[in-house]
């Protein structure tokens, strides 16, 4: 009875095309974007801030570049850690070597470079796909985490490649309180999803889609492979490196290479799978799960072991929560292979029928 | 001269040992189509119940068959709880799937064996062979020499498990087709099964040659990633490919160690150790430029 797009006439071309098309979306995006400006940063805490929050967006934006590459452009990709950390870098090193430039065309810069390392580590997507192609894709992971280690230029000369963020200055203002650093993470994160939201569904996304499903019929259909490809690995390399760049900036503030660890990697897939491969809102839901659920075992399972009064040590803890993860994983795939995003989509069906299914 | 020598033969040497656990990768590719990302991962369980069994007051015999029942048991547990509710499921899926099931196991593992790194002594000396060392002055472990004709045992047995066997006859030609296997009367699950149960038998055995090397711990999962490149050059359907790539990449790894950081200090300056990370990836995808199927992958003819 809410959700129902009956009676909405479509009337302009505009108004056919519209990213959300259903008046009730419209609102619906509108209501829960208010509540992240606005309400959020009125009712959370510090904690949920630094803790939760800003990890949150900066690992949904991530995985968003993931999904890019491997929900809509199927081209699989076990190296989004790297290029996070080529963004990192990046924009690390604009920041101390270009003169006065401002933070946001930093990001921008770091982006870039990220989808310029992309391209490189994407041109064997030209003669190889599947899984020769993800293996291909570790090299990129190592590479890039080594280089980091090794070139002291790339990290100031600091010791195992260690560096610390500067100041972040927006318009002469500094943001150094959680709120300030969340609302920008948001506003960014906000921007690169909508663009994302938008590409998918533009000629560029139904390339990319048409390639994904199977990649001689799109050729055959007059679909360049090689611009297609490359851009795809641009573009996702894009997203992480700006990720990356959140990630080192308004999250962390000082990494190191080894943190982008091929267990990063997996992590951001995961985050793909369980949200949904091929949905830029599963990317969302993906990264909210996988980050949540690390600290609700952290929380349940001393409670469960009170409960059965069986001494859990910290290393029983953590290996509890690898083989939840694992079989999560497991299970996710055998009941919803399409992810999180589906089970929204199925219960999108049931509300436009509601009350009155038949 | 001698030492590059030295340097090749240590190198093919290890490459034997990534060819084992290539093996299994390649084993379950075969049959199933599934590339098994939780191979490392087998190998440790291996390890591990290995260790285990022995811990708990097991010979060393014994403690191989139990291990070897409990990756079969494993096996036919994957097999009926995970990939036969994915069949039908694009590659990805089951790929994705795999690394779920390597997590599980890396978690599951140590809670009942221990996580605590511990030594598995095969009764086989890590020591150099001394005519050799006086007659050649080269250093080649004995170890080494051992875990190679360990490896060619193991592929010989499998060989002549595929050839001449019924159920090795049934593996290759669910490999070939599995509808056609289907649709002669194979039983396309108890085939999974075994393959599965075989892929245990190899970690197994890369688990004890491992783990008497390095310690049984967790780092053994690792060798899955040792592993990878030796299947993207050799092919990911070939037994020969598994072997021939292990060696390249393992000569390979060890020579480049040597000569390529001085080279690179030399025109950057600073350290440039520790290239055995990436050095067999960068190695396998420039050779996948040229090859795109590997050494001795089937060339794949794509149908629209």
């Amino acid at each position: 009875m809410l959700y129902r797009e009956a009676g909405q006439f479509k009337t302009t071309y505009a108004a056919d095309q519209q990213l959300f098309p259903i008046r009730q979306d419209r609102i619906g995006v509108l209501v829960l974007l208010a509540v992240a400006f606005f309400g959020v940063p009125l009712l959370a805490s510090e904690y949920w801030f630094s803790a939760i929050l800003i990890p949150f967006l900066i690992f949904a934006l991530a995985a968003l570049g993931l999904n890019i590459l491997t929900g809509y452009a199927g081209q699989l990709s076990l190296g989004s850690a790297a290029f996070m950390a080529v963004g990192a870098y990046a924009a690390y090193n604009f920041q101390l070597r270009v003169e006065g430039i401002p933070l946001l065309v930093s990001f921008i810069c770091a982006g870039l470079t990220a989808a310029g390392v992309g391209i490189l580590f994407g041109l064997p997507s030209l003669r190889i796909k599947g899984f020769y192609l993800a293996v291909a894709t570790l090299a990129a992971q190592f590479f890039i985490v080594w280089c980091l280690t090794k070139f002291p230029w790339l990290s100031n000369n600091s010791s195992s490649g260690v560096i610390s963020t500067q100041k972040l200055i927006i318009f002469g203002h500094e943001l150094n309180t959680p709120v300030e650093k969340y609302l920008l993470v948001l506003s960014i994160v906000v921007f690169m999803a909508l663009a994302a939201k938008n590409m998918v569904r533009s000629t560029t996304g139904r390339a990319w889609m048409a390639v994904r499903d199977m990649d001689v019929a799109a050729s055959v259909i007059g679909i360049r492979l090689m611009p297609t490809k490359l851009l795809a690995f641009a573009i996702s390399s894009f997203y992480c490196g700006v990720a990356g760049a959140l990630y080192a900036f308004c999250y962390l503030g000082s990494v190191e290479p080894d943190g982008f660890s091929l267990e990063m990697s997996f992590k951001i897939l995961f985050m793909i799978i369980i949200g949904g491969v091929g949905s830029i809102m599963g990317s969302f839901l993906g990264a909210a799960f996988i980050l949540l659920l690390p600290i609700f075992l952290d929380v349940a399972l001393p409670f469960f072991a009170e409960l059965f009064g069986l001494p859990f040590s910290s290393a029983t803890v953590s290996h509890i929560q690898i083989t939840v993860f694992g079989a999560l994983i497991m299970f996710f795939l055998i009941v919803e292979p399409h992810g999180l995003a589906r089970l929204w989509q199925i219960a999108k069906e049931k509300l436009r029928l509601w009350p009155f299914p038949h | 001269m001698n030492f590059f020598f030295e340097v090749l033969i240590g190198g093919l040497l290890s490459g034997v040992m990534y060819a084992l656990v290539a093996l299994g990768f390649v084993m379950i590719y075969k049959a199933s189509g599934v590339f098994n990302f939780a191979q490392g991962a087998m190998v440790y369980l291996a390890a591990l119940s290995v260790v285990g069994c022995m811990e708990k007051g097991a010979p060393l015999w014994l403690a191989i068959i139990l291990a070897f029942v409990i990756m079969t048991l494993f096996g036919i547990a994957t097999e009926k709880f995970v990939l036969r509710k994915l069949v039908n499921q694009p590659p990805i899926a089951l790929f994705m799937a795999t690394i779920g099931l390597a997590f599980f196991i890396e978690g599951v593992a140590p809670m009942i064996f221990g996580s605590e790194p511990r030594a598995l002594d095969l009764g086989i000396v890590d020591e150099p062979i001394e005519s050799i060392m006086e007659n050649w002055n080269m250093v080649i472990s004995k170890f080494d020499l051992v875990a190679a004709g360990v490896a060619a045992v193991l592929v010989a047995t499998l060989a002549l498990f595929f050839q001449y066997t019924r159920v090795g006859r049934a593996l290759r030609a669910v490999a070939d087709d599995h509808q056609a296997a289907l649709s002669i009367g194979i039983p396309l699950q108890h085939i999974w099964a075994i393959v599965w149960g075989v892929a245990g038998f190899v970690a197994l055995v890369a688990g004890m040659m491992w783990g008497a090397r390095n310690g049984v711990q967790f780092a053994l999962t690792f060798t899955a990633l040792k592993a990878l490149p030796v299947l993207i050059l050799g092919g990911f359907t070939s037994v020969p490919g598994a072997i021939v790539g292990g060696l390249i990449i393992g000569a390979s790894e060890k020579l480049a160690e040597i000569y390529i950081p001085p080279v690179m200090q030399d025109l950057f300056g600073g350290n440039f150790g520790g290239i055995e990370g990436w050095f067999p990836y960068v190695l396998a995808l420039l050779f996948l430029l040229v090859r795109p199927e590997g050494l001795f992958g089937e060339k794949h003819i794509d149908r629209v």
